[in-house]
Parts: C-alpha cells; sequence; structure tokens
C-alpha cells in the first residue's frame, strides 16, 4: 500500500465547488503530470479528442503530445510499450477505451505486468497505472458495459482500485500514480458525470490505496460493495429505513487490497451482510468477500452473508440492461432474506 | 486539391529503400572480408566457441538433473553472439527464451543466465546491471518491451539502443506486428532480430508465413528489412552494428532477419525425428558459424595452434565453472515466494506467509 508523495502542483485549497467524476479524474492527472515529469499518458484518442469520454481533456494541449501521447490503435502495444517505459524507470498511465477493449493487453497485464517485480525479485518494479472504464447502466452496446474486476483481482501482483466519489476518483487516482505497484484502475462510467462539491486533496490528505471506508453507519445489517454500486446501495439504505432496518454501507474502494479488517469489523458489529456488485455472481468478487467474512466472522454471523450481483450471463443489450443491475429492490429482497425471523 | 493529393492517397514513403536484398547478406570467404578487421575476427571466434561450448554444457546439465529444461542455440551462435557484441553498454537487450548466449555474452554471469531454466527463480539477474532484460517466455511479447524502453530513453534524452530479439514463429504473433508498428511510428531507435532458424518447435517456416522472407515484413511498417546469412558471424556482427547505429543517430527501427537453422531439437525434451529429416541438417552442418570463421580467419593467416588452443582452453574453463557451480544446490528461502508480490505485502499475503512458516517449522520439528 502505497501513499501518494508527490506534490500536486498547485498551493492553497481551493473552494469546494461541483464537479463531476469525469473532472476529479482530469484533475487527477493534470495534477500529476505537472508534479512528476515521469507521469506519462498512453491511449487511443487522449490527444486532441481528450479521450472518448473526456477524462485526458486538454492534456496533450497543456503538457505536449509526448507527456499525453495518441497511440496506435493497438491495446496490447499500448500496454507492452508502457512496460517498457516503465522498466526504464518512466511512470506510463495508460487509458483502455472501454473495458472490453481491454482484452487484448491481457497477456501483456497477466504476463509481465503483474510478474516483473516478482520475476526480477524486486528490482524491476512497475509503476504503472491502468485506467479502464467499466461496467454498465450507460445504454451502451455490446463490449461497451463489461464489468471486468474479477480477471484482475485473481491476479497476483495487480492493485485493483475503483473509485465510487468523485472525492476518491482524485485521490486513488493520485495514489495509483504514486504508486510504486501497477494499478487497475476502474472507472465506474455511469458516475463519469455524477456531481459533487469537491476539491483537489492534498497530497498529505490522500489515502493510500487499500483502505475500505463506511460511506453509511449502520446497526442492522451492513450492504459492501463498491464502484458503480455505491450509489444504488445508498439509496437501498435510505429506503429500508421504511421497512425498519437501519443498514449500514461500507465502500470498499480497493478490491486488491482487500481491507478485511474494516469489512469483518463492520460485519461483527450487525452480524449481517450483503455484498453488491454489478459483475456477474460465480466467481465474483462478492464470492471472495462473502467466503473471508464467513472464515473471520462466523459466530458472529445471525444468517449467511448474501450476493447480490449481476446474473451469470453475457452483459446484456441495453434495452434489457435493467433487469440484470442490481437495483434497489433486489437489495431490499436480500437484505429480507437475513433470517430476520430468528432474531 | 483532388483526392490523388491527399496524405490518404499518396504513399507515405517511398518503399523500394525498404527493402531487403534479394539473398541473405554474406561477408566472411568473399572478397569484403579482406578488410573486416582481426581483432574483431578474433573476439567473435573466441565467443562462438566459448557459447557452443556452453550449450554444450547447458544440454549436458539437463541431462544430469540439474537444468529442468535448456533451449540449446547450436548452430546460432553467430547471431546469438552478434546481437550482443553490436551493443554499447547503456544498450539494452531484450532477449527470448532461447538467448542464453547472447545473455551471458553481454556479461551476465553464466550461472545466474540460468537461474530460470534451472528454476531457482523466474529470473537469476538484476536486469539494470547489464542492461539485459529478462529472457521472455511468452513469445514477442517482449518485443513491446523494447519499444516502450528505446521511446522512453528517447524522450529522457539518453543515447540508449535496445535490441530485441524473437524467433520465426514468434513473428507470427500479434505482439511482433504491434511492436514494429509502435516502433517505426515512434522512430523509436529499437533493432529487431528474428532468427530465423526454420522451426517453431516442429512447425516449419512454411506454415508461419507466406510472406517473401520474414525481412519483407519490415517494408510494411516503413522500416528498413535487413535479410542476413545467420551463420556470418562478420555479416551478422555488420548488419546489426549497422542498425544500431542507424537508430543511434535518429534514423529509427530496423528488422534483421537472420537466416540460420536449428541444429538440435527445440529443447532437450523434444524428438526432432517426429518432424524432420536428418537429411534436410547435413548441409547447414557443412555451413557452420564456427567453421565459416575458422576458414577466414586461417586464409588470412590469423588463426594459428596458439589462437586455437588458447580459444578451447577458454571455453574448457568456462564449462568446467559452470558445472561445478551448478553442481551446487542453490540455496532457497521459501519466505522469498512472498517478498516480492508487491511493494508491500498485503494482509492476505502476510496471513500466509505466516502459515507457510508454522509449516516449515512444523516440518523441522518432526
Ligand atoms: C505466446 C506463446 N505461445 C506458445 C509458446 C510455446 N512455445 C515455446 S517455444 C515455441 C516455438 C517458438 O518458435 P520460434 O519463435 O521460431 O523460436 P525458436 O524456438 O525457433 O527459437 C512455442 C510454440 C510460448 N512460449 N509462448
Amino acid at each position: 500500500m502505497t501513499t501518494a508523495t508527490h506534490a500536486p502542483g498547485r498551493t492553497g485549497t481551493p473552494a469546494r465547488k461541483p464537479a463531476t467524476m469525469a473532472q476529479a479524474l482530469n484533475q487527477a492527472l493534470r495534477d500529476s503530470l505537472a508534479a512528476d515529469p515521469a507521469v506519462h499518458i498512453l491511449g487511443e484518442d487522449v490527444g486532441a479528442l481528450g479521450g472518448v469520454f473526456r477524462i485526458t481533456d486538454g492534456l496533450t494541449k497543456e503538457f505536449g503530445e509526448d507527456r499525453c501521447t495518441d497511440t496506435p490503435l493497438a491495446e496490447a502495444g499500448i500496454l507492452g510499450t508502457a512496460v517498457g517505459m516503465a522498466m526504464y524507470g518512466l511512470r506510463p498511465v495508460v487509458e483502455m477505451q472501454f473495458d472490453a477493449f481491454a482484452y487484448p493487453a491481457f497477456e501483456q497485464l497477466v504476463s509481465h505486468v503483474a510478474r516483473m517485480r516478482n520475476r526480477t525479485r524486486g528490482a524491476m518494479p512497475l509503476p504503472l497505472t491502468i485506467r479502464i472504464p467499466y461496467g454498465g447502466g450507460i445504454g451502451g452496446v455490446e463490449h461497451h458495459s463489461d464489468s471486468s474486476e474479477a480477471y484482475y483481482l485473481h491476479t497476483p501482483g495487480l492493485h485493483v482500485v475503483t473509485p465510487a466519489t468523485v472525492e476518491d476518483a482524485y485521490g486513488l487516482l493520485r495514489a495509483a500514480i504514486a504508486s510504486d505497484d501497477p494499478v487497475v484502475f476502474l472507472e465506474p462510467k455511469r458516475l463519469y458525470w455524477s456531481k459533487s462539491p469537491w476539491s483537489p486533496q492534498e497530497p498529505a490528505e490522500v489515502e493510500p490505496i487499500g483502505r475500505a471506508v463506511v460511506r453509511r453507519p449502520g446497526r442492522t445489517a451492513t450492504l459492501i460493495t463498491y464502484g458503480p454500486s455505491l450509489p444504488v446501495c445508498l439509496e437501498a439504505a435510505e429506503a429500508a429505513k421504511e421497512e425498519g432496518w437501519d443498514l449500514g454501507v461500507v465502500d470498499l474502494r480497493s478490491l486488491v487490497p482487500f481491507d478485511e479488517e474494516t469489512v469483518a469489523a463492520v460485519v461483527r458489529g450487525t452480524g449481517r451482510a450483503v455484498v453488491v456488485h454489478e459483475s456477474s455472481g460465480f466467481g465474483g468478487a462478492g464470492a471472495e468477500i462473502a467466503a473471508r467474512i464467513t472464515e473471520r466472522c462466523f459466530h458472529h454471523l445471525e444468517a449467511p452473508v448474501l450476493r447480490v450481483a449481476g446474473f451469470d450471463i453475457p452483459y446484456p443489450p441495453p434495452m434489457l440492461e435493467r433487469h440484470h443491475l442490481p437495483g434497489v429492490d433486489r437489495i431490499l429482497d436480500a437484505v429480507g432474506r437475513l433470517q430476520w425471523e430468528e432474531a | 486539391m483532388t483526392v490523388l493529393d491527399t496524405p490518404a492517397w499518396r504513399p507515405r514513403t517511398d518503399a523500394a529503400p525498404l527493402l531487403p536484398d534479394p539473398e541473405p547478406y554474406r561477408l566472411l570467404g568473399t572478397p569484403e572480408a579482406a578488410a573486416l578487421d582481426p581483432a574483431l575476427l578474433r573476439a567473435l571466434y573466441g565467443q562462438l566457441v566459448r557459447g557452443r561450448r556452453y550449450n554444450a554444457q547447458a544440454t549436458a546439465l539437463t541431462k544430469q538433473g540439474r537444468l529442468a529444461v535448456y533451449p540449446s542455440s547450436t548452430g546460432q551462435e553467430a547471431c546469438e553472439i552478434a546481437a550482443a557484441l553490436a551493443l554499447q553498454p547503456q544498450d539494452w537487450l531484450f532477449p527470448s527464451y532461447r538467448d542464453t548466449l547472447a545473455v551471458v555474452a553481454r556479461g551476465v554471469d553464466p550461472v545466474e543466465a540460468l537461474t530460470l531454466l534451472r528454476g531457482d527463480w523466474h529470473t537469476g539477474y538484476d536486469p539494470h546491471t547489464h542492461r539485459v532484460a529478462p529472457l521472455s517466455t511468452p513469445l514477442a511479447t517482449q518485443l513491446p518491451h523494447a519499444v516502450g524502453l528505446a521511446h522512453a530513453a528517447r524522450l529522457s534524452g539518453d543515447d540508449v539502443v535496445a535490441l530485441a530479439m524473437v524467433g520465426d514463429g514468434g513473428t507470427s504473433e500479434g505482439d511482433f506486428h504491434e511492436a514494429l508498428n509502435f516502433a517505426a511510428v515512434w522512430q523509436a531507435p529499437v533493432v529487431f532480430l528474428v532468427q530465423n532458424n526454420g522451426f517453431a518447435i516442429s512447425v516449419p517456416l512454411a506454415k508461419q508465413t507466406a510472406a517473401p522472407t520474414l525481412a519483407h515484413k519490415a517494408v510494411g511498417y516503413g522500416m528498413p528489412g535487413r535479410l542476413v546469412d545467420g551463420n556470418d558471424a562478420a555479416a551478422m556482427h555488420q548488419v546489426l552494428t549497422e542498425a544500431v547505429e542507424r537508430a543511434r543517430t535518429g534514423g529509427g527501427p530496423t528488422l534483421v532477419e537472420a537466416v540460420t537453422y536449428r541444429i538440435e531439437a527445440h529443447t532437450n525434451a523434444d524428438d526432432a525425428t517426429r518432424y524432420r529429416d536428418e537429411a534436410e541438417i547435413t548441409p547447414w552442418r557443412g555451413h557452420d558459424p564456427i567453421d565459416l570463421l575458422e576458414r577466414e580467419l586461417t586464409s588470412r593467416g590469423l588463426l594459428d595452434d596458439a589462437l586455437r588452443s588458447g580459444t578451447a582452453a577458454d571455453a574448457e574453463e568456462m564449462a568446467a565453472s559452470l558445472r561445478e557451480r551448478m553442481h551446487t544446490d542453490p540455496q532457497l528461502d521459501p519466505m522469498d515466494l512472498f517478498a516480492h508480490v508487491y511493494a508491500e505485502p498485503t494482509p492476505q499475503l502476510r496471513e500466509q506467509q505466516a502459515q507457510l512458516r508454522a509449516e516449515l517449522e512444523a516440518e523441522r520439528q518432526s
């Protein structure tokens, strides 16, 4: 776990004003480029266009083509050359255009990015950030809505991080870029345009990667989630008040490292937990989290840990995706099945 | 302006100068060889003989159970040695799994170069020490690394060239294509050396490509392709040195195809009789890289008994030392398994480390 160490290239704390997650990510990239000449951005359409989601907007203009580079259209090539740049001591930040288009780079990721430090006994760490817009809920046609986190978190050597708030988008991306380990940075597309009052944290205030946060305290059961499902869980917790449930919500923020301490402590307090994510349930992050909670908190549990996840189907077409994505009702149904009658 | 004048319509580069020679370039035994520096020829000779001895010793070590496997480069020594000698100290070598000789010729400890194949770790040397990347097992995946490193060096204003090695089979991989394309677009200071040794395990070149030669592939990327006799150490050295210099002086990447032959089976574990005739090997035995060099040295009166026996003795000494050092068991600490996964172990890794430590402790007690 590494903290951001670079000065953000700005002084004073600007007033908190509403910004989108996209703007916060853009600011994090800008501040990282300003703070450290080793930082280089590579990707498809990241230059004049500013990326298809505009996350790199203005960066080539401000820092030049050598710092924010439109590459040929080849994901393995982008990540493979970024590996070489990191081997030389640079700190590349790679943008994959969409979740499903990161797959051509999978071999580089699994066989080299995740292993170079290990292979060389620490002599050649790869400080590399791979930004991937991920997840559904944006009405995308096929190949534009995958939740690919399970592939990555199953690969030792990678950190897997995903912000759910505007503030975290900035802080976690700064921390990811400053990390000496490779970080798969999953950006929930459907939260890109979510807005909240925010100002960039000073580097000292940036949380290290690997800490979960309690977004909402609750006494009767805990929802454990991350990334795109956080707002849904918060909504569900609000709605649950009507049922007389006081639901807490934990935002993992980082799947690897997994903050088992925080999760276990919270679940011991409530005795009931539901893990919520939109990627398919089978073999997903939720399975791992539920297993760990069971191992750690068995004697505190009042009910089996349940999962609310996407169905085990290829990501559906846009006109049907609402049936796939975990929503408030499905979450509350799961909460209802936490063996309250025996309490 | 009509479409005929637009950048999309007009060729961006003239293809003719990029085309390889119709025949593999040769130097030894030609009139041009007379101009070759005797010191270079002697150095190449010494290294080739050493290299062949190294291959033989490493193969013997597999039979003695000291190496899990060894992919020999016997017959390809000229490519291996020339690759290492064409580079300056600040340059980087990106070897594939068959290129242990190039790695050793670049200065890596002969035992450390075998760590991967002995199986005590995945890489035995610090890549920074001799600027040699780890031997890469997933074919062609090291090529984009070389491009990225060369690009990074150029962005940093450093005088560094990367030379990346790959086999004929590896040229069919997507990473080969992507690496060459990136290198050409970025004009990165990289040299790609393809050793066309005729086979990818059992599959002959004809099933790998329909290209006129592998060197021709360069033209499609907008870089020059060079076709060289891969068993001619002097030609290999000259062509690679030129390509390295071209890269160093801003001329961009070059693709070099060395036409050579894999004399031995794919590895000690392979049975080549299943897919090739012994008769096919015979002409290549008559075109042996060490013989070619010896003939040149002899015809110029540069190979006396002292050089011959001195070279042989040096190779024997290297082999004896390798043998002796490889016959000791490496000291392994199982706790290392957890040491280099991340900069800091995750809480889960700490737990697993404690578990293994307890298991080892219990083992010791019983
Ligand atoms: C991506 C990948 N696919 C398959 C293999 C298994 N494999 C190891 S060596 C080899 C043949 C390689 O042939 P070539 O590139 O011609 O190199 P050579 O063995 O002749 O040096 C194969 C298929 C591998 N190492 N990597």
